[in-house]
């Protein structure tokens, strides 16, 4: 029997802005224990929420960016539960009217588009932090994390594999990079998702009752969770175990889920609606104006890629796969008129030397300028693309232009014909038997000339000089 | 001069003005006065006068109440300084910020006395629901003060303070007026910043002042009103000057009667008092007319539906993980959780926490939460429509009865909850009232009447409730202490 998986998956991000949801302290991440924290985000008696608008006008952005309709009016609800971590006993959310509704995310499923749903996008805050030191008999708060905003994506269970799943969280987080509303690091917490999934029967169009899975903490847990959560699934379904309604926890170090609470013992949250924030109208001047604000979102730019600075399709992907790179390439384009020249350059000795170092392209000691400044050497002939893979490299070191890298280690192109003709003669003299071959109408025997001036000028020789100044002297000989 | 104590803050003002007394003399007088009669009222949770005086010798150069003592309901944050709902789940609880109407006090150069006695966490009609102690009614020491901001009413009436703040729900600054013989005032919703209120019901609370004559009561809210950034429900308006709509007259005034406040089983002297009242404004040119306000008989139960569902939510921080009293030994999160609000919570609060609560839960909610919100917003259209309709306000009884005896009601929540039934519409629709005295009862118990405004119209119920006062005396006796 064939069963096909189906998948929701709830993402939460931490939407970057300088201050808390509901109060003025700082989001940074780290700090020590407690000290980002004030009377509001403790959830002290008597305070109240004050509305981020900045935090607002990110989930308008991310909501727009993946195609959802913006609710006319601002609701929030109050989402109670006891938790340590939750200092009012309750979290300030959205519930039956959500931000923003009825989007969609398309991700590439095996060389075809694929369309997710994307059922809401809604805003709440996060929760502290529970602290359970090894051996000890009581657990410790910390409450720099509450109060951050965040922001909650909701799929429909469009995504039947987990590798559809994995790219499904790419594209969103590469759209979030690209709207600047969060740094999306899994490790850091600033991006979290829980997966809601069945089987069913290959064919069948109903839905299983499904399991939710916690506690990923990356991009390939999220895959290797639901691969084993398939399969586990798989198994019970062939050996007549009763799958049950149920949240799970992804143990990443044994590779397995384990069950938590059953939903029959889930949470009633008593949801209703928050009377410290009064409903208000969303000014559709505003919601167009962040419309017109968007970012050029990654698809385009890379269809713009390709149609008008004739990029081939891998490197357009390639190149829009961060918007970093991206940005660092059309900052080039500014500078030097050969986008595939830059690209090349780009996704390779650079894109190499940034692996090798584990760095982002925004540490990158050599800016768009530069890098086009030794493009440049090379088109004029002063170094050839074999020197500049060097220049490069201690470009990226050091910070330095390329030209000063070739005037002070000397490593410009000889491209003076005199001189070169200086090492083509001796050449000749030092290889009898192939300047013999030469005249025999041997071609080739050029080719190993070339390579001993080259070698006579450690490689500095314009190799194209060098064989124009060859047949000239050969031709003399004749 | 030695009955300072028994002056209005006006009348103080004028005093200090002329640099006949100093504020020291002021909070000496009244110190002085709480220490020989509060062992009888109950009224002051605890009263700080080397604080007081410290305060009076560094105020600010100028000031709307420069120099005058304030007592402070004890649900109401002042940084420092005791703030425990008279729970006993705050117990120690010391808040690191004051609220706004704090603040404003003290800008003003009004200075903070003491805390005034509550029903725990407002939860109640006499203030027999103080965790600590009963307040006791000052014109009888047998019957409550009412409540829940009973220890602000007795101790203005005491003479104890010369105002004070307390906070309304359904009726808790008002009705307390009432029984005790003081004046005292629900803004509109949004009028004053409720930013370091402990809440009670979000969408109903509302912070105001209890003075002793109407004059009092305009300076005080002045002093207090006004939009704070803290608090997104406050709305952003100018404040008007209250004490300039105090004209003395009601000449052309339409005031509205509504069939539905006088009900079967009202207290026949209070019926009487009120409908003497009425009487006299209209002798004094104001235009009275009967209103209906058809769905005055929801009010009651749709409040105790919406303000338990808000309550549940708003007392769930106190779990004992970070303020407050937590209980001894937990041996895991739940007995904490269990065991800290099982000592730390009084039956009635337990009592609405569980009402809320199952209001609120999947399956009840569309039933209660959900009808009672619609409910409520027909209570308030009731208000709208009369309004429109070019009413300046509305008068009836403050409470169906002057005060009960303490333990009267104590057994039975039921008959507890219909003490407001007069009130409790207000605060569902949001609009401005006040109390003030308008008679007593012949064995000497306080009657209150109330005049209802429109949304922020808080100038006209003052200029007519100022207006009766004008031309009676109720407001000027004293219990005899």
């Amino acid at each position: 029997m064939d069963y096909e998986p189906v998948i929701g998956l709830e993402v939460h991000v931490q939407v970057k802005t300088a201050s808390k949801m509901f109060c003025g302290c700082t989001t940074e991440f780290g700090g020590s224990p407690n000290s980002h924290t004030c009377p509001v985000c403790l959830g002290f008696p008597g305070v109240l929420p004050v509305l981020n608008k900045k935090a607002l006008f990110s989930a308008v952005r991310t909501a727009l960016a993946v195609g959802c309709k913006i609710s006319a009016e601002v609701k929030f609800h109050r989402k109670n539960y006891f938790y340590p971590d939750l200092p009012k006993g309750y979290q300030i959310s959205q519930y039956d009217e959500p931000l923003s509704e009825d989007g969609k995310v398309d991700i590439d499923a095996g060389g075809r588009v694929k369309t997710i749903r994307v059922k809401r996008v809604h805003m709440e805050e996060d929760a502290g932090k529970l602290i359970h030191e090894e051996g000890e008999n009581s657990s410790l708060v910390d409450f720099n994390r509450c109060g951050m905003p965040l922001l909650e994506i909701v799929s429909e269970p469009d995504i039947n594999s987990p590798e559809e799943a994995y790219r499904y969280l790419t594209k969103l987080k590469l759209l979030l990079k690209y709207l600047d509303v969060s740094d999306c690091d899994m490790e850091k917490g600033s991006l979290r998702c829980d997966a809601n999934i069945s089987i069913r029967k290959k064919g069948d169009t109903g839905l299983g009752t499904k399991a939710e899975v916690k506690n990923m903490n990356s991009f390939k847990g999220v895959k290797s969770a639901l691969e084993y959560e398939i399969e586990r699934q798989v198994k019970c379904a062939e050996t007549g175990e009763r799958i049950v309604m149920e949240t799970r926890l992804w143990d990443p170090d044994r590779c397995v889920t384990i069950s938590m609470r059953s939903k029959e013992e889930a949470h009633d949250y008593r949801y209703f609606p928050e009377p410290d924030l009064v409903p208000f109208a969303l000014d559709p001047s505003v919601v167009e104006s962040e419309r017109k604000s968007l970012p050029e979102l990654p698809e385009a730019k890379k269809a713009r890629f390709i149609g008008s600075l004739g990029l081939p399709e891998y490197d357009a992907e390639v190149l829009t796969q961060e918007k970093a790179n991206a940005d660092y390439f059309e900052a080039c384009l500014k500078y030097y008129d050969k986008p595939k020249v830059i690209a090349n350059w780009l996704m390779g000795d650079i894109s190499a030397y940034m692996n090798s170092k584990n760095m982002a392209i925004e540490e990158l000691k050599m800016g768009p300028a530069a890098l086009c400044g030794l493009l440049k050497e090379i088109d004029s002939g002063k170094i050839s693309g074999k020197m500049a893979k060097d220049i490069v490299l201690r470009m990226c070191e050091t910070g330095k232009d390329a030209s000063a890298i070739i005037s002070e280690s000397g490593l410009s192109q000889i491209s003076d014909a005199s001189q070169l003709e200086k090492f083509a003669d001796e050449a000749i003299a030092e290889n009898v038997k192939t300047v013999e071959d030469f005249m025999k109408g041997k071609d080739s025997a050029l080719m190993f000339l070339v390579g001993q001036v080259m070698k006579k000028t450690k490689g500095k020789a314009n190799p194209a000089m060098v064989n124009e100044v060859l047949r000239k002297r050969l031709a003399a000989k004749k | 001069m030695d009955n300072l104590y028994s002056l209005t803050a006006n009348e103080l003002l004028a005093l200090l003005d002329k640099r006949s007394v100093k504020p020291e003399d002021i909070i000496e007088s009244v110190c002085s006065r709480a220490q020989s009669v509060d062992g009888k009222v109950k009224g002051y949770l605890g009263i700080d006068k080397e604080g007081a005086l410290g305060h009076a010798k560094a105020l600010p150069a100028s000031g709307k109440l420069r120099g005058i003592p304030v007592a402070i309901k004890d649900n109401i944050c002042v940084e420092g300084e005791l703030t425990t709902c008279a729970s006993k789940i705050l117990s120690g609880f010391r808040p690191p910020y004051n609220a706004t109407v704090v603040e404003k006090l003290k800008s003003e150069g009004a200075v903070v006395l003491g805390r005034a006695n509550m029903d725990e966490f407002a939860f109640g009609s006499s203030c027999e629901n103080s965790a600590y102690f009963p307040t006791l009614n000052p014109w009888d020491t047998s019957r409550i003060p009412g409540g829940s901001s009973g220890g602000s009413a007795a101790v203005v009436a005491a003479d104890e303070a010369v105002m004070a703040l307390g906070s309304d729900t359904g009726g808790s600054i008002r009705q307390p007026a009432a029984l005790c013989g003081v004046v005292g005032m629900k803004p509109t919703y949004g009028r004053v910043s409720r930013y370091g209120l402990i809440a009670f019901a979000s969408s109903l609370d509302q912070i105001g002042p209890l003075t002793k004559d109407v004059c009092d009561s305009a300076l005080l809210l002045g002093a207090i009103a006004g939009y704070d950034e803290n608090d997104s429900t406050s709305v952003n308006i100018p404040v008007p000057d209250y004490l300039s709509c105090l004209t003395g007259d009601v000449k052309g005034m339409k005031i509205g009667i509504p069939k539905e406040y006088f009900v079967d089983g009202m207290d026949k002297e209070v019926d009487a008092a009120v409908k003497e009242a009425v009487a006299l404004l209209k002798g004094k040119g104001a235009q009275v007319s009967e209103v209906s306000l058809p769905h005055t008989e929801y009010a009651v139960a749709v409040y105790y539906i919406l303000a338990t569902a808000e309550a549940s939510s708003n007392l769930a921080r106190f779990d004992g993980v970070q303020f407050g009293r937590r209980c001894e030994d937990p041996q895991n999160i739940l007995d904490m959780y269990e065991r800290t609000r099982g000592e730390g919570f009084g039956a009635e609060a337990k009592r609405r926490i569980i009402l809320g609560t199952y209001v609120l839960s999947s399956g009840y909610y569309d039933a209660y939460y959900l009808k009672a919100q619609k409910v409520r917003a027909l209570i308030k259209d009731d208000f709208d429509k009369v309004f429109k309709a070019g009413l300046d306000c509305i008068l009836t009884p403050t409470s169906p009865t002057p005060a009960f005896k303490v333990g009267e009601r104590s057994s039975d929540p039921l008959s507890m909850y219909l003490s407001d039934i007069f009130t409790i519409s207000v605060n569902l629709a949001g609009v401005p009232a006040i109390s003030v005295p308008c008679g007593f009862t012949k064995s000497g118990l306080p009657i209150g009447m109330q005049l209802i405004g429109d949304f922020f119209q808080e100038g006209k119920i003052l200029r007519a409730a100022h207006a009766y006062e004008c031309h009676t005396d109720w407001h000027k006796r004293s219990p005899k202490l």
